[in-house]
């Protein structure tokens, strides 16, 4: 087990090495200049070698990469550009209100979505069925800043019962900060109980036609057992992978909902940092979500060792 | 626990979370604002971004203002006077200024920040220039000695745009003009929260209680800078939807900026009124000069004549009480605004600019047209522009990018087929025009000057002049010459101006003061 981790931490170097140079490459090839943003229409030609130049964009890019790798080497992800903050700084003000999001969104897809996968292949091709895979459908097809809006219209508006937008720092009371998470989390979580709910229907209903599913039910065990005991500890593998490919996606979609709902977390801070140019920033937030995926995919292989005894690293 | 006992009891709490609304009564009177832009660099001298601009007029003071009518009156300072050859400037500062941290406001300080705001402003770089020394008499009286004619020393000193002369302790003053600043103390009439600061969420300001205001009421940048509330909260809310809902849910007090597709629908929102935090603006179209066909005068004006400021404004701005047209350079109602327009009218002149167009041999180049497709404040124009230039008989090639893809391409001389450009649209503040000297995109010194890098030799002898006139009839005069060489030469074309609309809420929020950037002092909250 040990050797494994090992082995899978030593494989991450060199997949994160090649993220940080590409990101390095897409920032400085896109159009775009942050040093003309930064002096704004007054800006001359002295002006714009000056910022240029205090910035190091006057440097060759192997010097630039280099000096950005030091960096990284010195445990540091460089200061923003416009900010002229840390970006490890920036990155750990913003965490908060993404880390609570998606911990939530994860939270209520488990459990609406796996219930429900359960149903659906119980009453395999039945109407609940068909009616769980129709709501599925509708999830992951509606974007979710509809499934946003409609909400803040009807529970934010219309009824006043939650808050159309911004965060609350858990430190400020579990109650505001439950209250601004609800709707989003609600929006972000449609989409992915639909991509879970579709995923554990296939995987139990495969697993339902097993033998050791006919012999469960010949010795006279309930049906929930027979369902939650044998078909779905069975089934939790490929579960568990859609979910770990899930938070990757959940990523993606946290982008949008926090700009829906104007949370102040990693994804509008992406998003800040390619408008403007903030090459240091984008650089150390794509890195850190790296970091985040590769640890995450880690998780699944080795919860594969729980789910199924048969599987040794 | 059953399916139905997870499911059932998750639904409770989320009804009980959701009935937990957040309380917002404060016992502190709080504003919360929706600035126009997320506040990302804080110091007002090192860039021109207009949401930094209006950051320093909260918590910095000015020597002196521009009041509503656009006069220069004494802010910081208490008596002023000047040699009759107006060579020889004396400032008394007024008794009671203090800096956040308790500190008095000095000669040294103001020295010191007109030193570093000369080296990065274009007028304080003039008057810098023209300035043979500036020294301080005692603690509160300092003198500028000129050695040639300046006209607009009291014009710098209240400049409102782009780069206002801040006074900042001497200590944060001496930072390189090239570095940003990394102390936030002023003297103005709020302190900022340092430890509040969270760019892309808020910015918290404080009421200064030692704050002394001017006895006269508030005007523009000038008069009492009394603030009502006591605490300032600017909420980051980029997203036009997501502003309305927040204003109309009461989680915001004021939106500076209405974008004008969200018009209609707060104007019919019983809980919102309209204001005029800053009462107008313009756009612009900028031609570049240093490649064809534009090189060409005679094509540039061609150009000019294709601009309809109706059709372009209505595109732009859809409600036809949120614009007007302005063949002038300068806004509407201003000390130098004219009809002297040359052959410019705003209004389309297809037939000419054709004939024009073949009597400058204009040989079908493409004309790159640089459209900021995302950028809500301006992406109508482009596409209204290119077809006007196509009815003349130019080869347009609209290009669609994001606005800082833009902004770094409008700064590129090569030609357009080697990542040139043609031509640009954007658009400036009232501030930015009410002089030709502070009209950044006038210039005339070719590679010198701004993007389009126009050479004109009689535009700056025209802007020299202006500099040293001694008389106000002089300066119109010279602003009227200004206005029509512009055109002439084909530099811009005004596309008309802008009403800049404040949502406030109702019987909620007052007391605004009209100005020519966005400021907050004066603004009730019940």
């Amino acid at each position: 087990m040990l050797m494994f981790l090992g082995r899978r931490i030593i494989a991450t170097i060199p997949v994160l090495l090649v993220v940080a140079l590409i990101v390095f490459m897409m920032t400085r090839f896109a159009p775009g200049d942050p040093a003309t943003a930064i002096v704004g229409d007054d800006a001359s030609a002295a002006n714009l070698h000056r910022v240029r130049s205090n910035l190091g964009l006057n440097d060759s890019l192997p010097i630039q990469f280099g000096r950005w790798g030091w960096q990284l080497l010195q445990g540091s992800l460089g200061e923003s550009f416009f900010l002229k903050k840390q970006v490890s700084e920036l990155i750990g003000q913003r965490i908060e209100p993404t880390l609570a999001l998606t911990c939530l969104t994860l939270i209520m897809t488990i459990m609406i979505a796996v219930p429900l996968g359960i149903i659906a292949a119980w009453r395999h091709g039945g109407w609940l069925d068909r009616m769980l895979m129709g709501f599925s459908a509708l999830g992951f097809s509606v974007p979710a800043f509809v499934i946003g809006y409609m909400l803040i219209w009807l529970f934010a508006l219309r009824w006043q019962l939650f808050p159309v937008q911004g965060y609350s720092r858990i430190s400020d009371g579990l109650g505001p900060w439950l209250s601004h998470l609800v709707l989003p989390a609600t929006t972000l979580s449609i989409i992915y109980v639909a991509l879970i709910a579709r995923v554990t229907r296939a995987a139990v209903a495969e697993a339902m036609t097993e033998d050791y599913i006919r012999t469960a039910r010949a010795k006279g065990i309930s049906e929930t057992r027979v369902l939650v005991r044998h078909a779905l500890a069975n089934a939790a593998i490929p579960i568990v992978t859609v979910i770990g490919i899930g938070v990757a996606l959940l990523i993606g979609g946290v982008v949008v909902t926090e700009s829906v709902f104007a949370i102040p977390g990693l994804g509008s801070l992406t998003v800040d940092a390619v408008l403007s140019r903030d090459f240091p920033l984008i650089q150390g937030i794509t890195l850190f979500f790296s970091v985040v995926y590769v640890v995450v995919n880690l998780l699944v292989d080795i919860s594969y060792l729980v789910l199924d005894p048969r599987i040794r690293y | 626990m059953s399916v139905r006992h997870v499911l059932t009891a998750f639904l409770a709490g989320a009804l009980i979370v959701g009935t937990a609304r957040p309380s917002l009564a404060q016992e502190t009177k709080v504003l919360r604002v929706v600035p126009q832009s997320d506040l990302k660099i804080l110091d007002p001298i090192w860039t021109t971004a207009f949401v930094t601009r209006n950051h320093g007029y909260a918590i910095y003071d000015t020597l002196f203002g521009v009041d509503a009518e656009g006069k220069v009156r004494p802010q910081m300072v208490d008596e002023y006077s000047s040699s009759t050859d107006h060579m020889k400037w004396s400032f008394t500062l007024r008794e009671g200024l203090y800096f956040h941290d308790g500190k008095p406001v000095t000669s040294a300080d103001v020295i010191q920040s007109l030193k570093r705001w000369g080296e990065r402003d274009s007028l304080g770089q003039r008057l810098f220039a023209a300035m043979e020394n500036i020294q301080a008499k005692t603690d509160a009286t300092f003198e500028i000695t000129l050695k040639q004619p300046f006209g607009l020393v009291l014009e710098a000193l209240s400049k409102p745009a782009s780069v206002p002369p801040f006074i900042m302790p001497r200590s944060v003053a001496e930072t390189p003009s090239d570095q940003q600043i990394s102390s936030y103390i002023g003297s103005g009439p709020f302190i900022f929260k340092t430890d509040e600061y969270r760019p892309g969420e808020r910015v918290v300001y404080v009421k200064n209680p030692k704050y002394l205001p001017r006895r006269e009421p508030a005007s523009g940048t000038a008069g009492g800078k009394a603030v009502k509330v006591d605490r300032m909260e600017w909420v980051i809310l980029t997203d036009a939807q997501t502003q309305t809902n927040a204003i109309t849910n009461g989680e915001v007090d004021l939106i500076e900026w209405v974008p004008a597709d969200q018009y209609t629908a707060l104007k019919s929102n019983p809980k919102i009124d309209f204001a005029n935090l800053v009462p107008k603006g313009s756009f612009a179209l900028h031609l570049n000069h240093i490649v064809p066909p534009f090189d060409n005068p005679k094509v540039a004006q061609a150009a000019l004549m294709a601009v309809n400021q109706e059709a372009l404004m209505r595109a732009q701005m859809v409600h036809k009480e949120l614009y007007n047209t302005n063949a002038s350079i300068y806004p509407t109602g201003s000390t130098y605004n004219s009809d002297k327009t040359s052959f410019f009218t705003g209004k389309p002149q297809i037939e000419k600019a054709k004939e024009l167009l073949k009597e400058a041999g204009y040989r079908n180049e493409p004309v790159v047209l640089l459209y900021p497709a995302n950028f809500a404040v301006l992406n109508k124009f482009t596409p209204v522009m290119g077809a006007l230039l196509k009815q003349v008989g130019f080869n347009v090639d609209m290009q669609s990018m994001d606005w800082p893809t833009l902004v770094s391409r409008r700064a590129m001389k090569n030609l357009p087929t080697q990542g040139g450009w043609n031509a640009f649209i954007t658009g400036w503040n009232l501030p930015d025009n009410i002089n030709p000297l502070f009209y950044a995109p006038i210039t005339g010194n070719g590679e010198k000057g701004w993007f389009g890098w126009a050479t004109d030799e009689q535009l700056e002898n025209l802007k020299a002049k202006f500099l040293v006139a001694d008389t106000q009839e002089e300066r119109q005069a010279l602003a009227d010459s200004i206005q029509q060489r512009v055109y002439d030469a084909g530099i811009l074309a005004p596309l008309g101006e802008y009403k800049q609309i404040t949502a406030i809420r109702k019987d909620v929020v007052g007391g605004i003061v009209t100005s020519p950037v966005g400021v907050f002092w004066g603004i009730t909250k019940n």
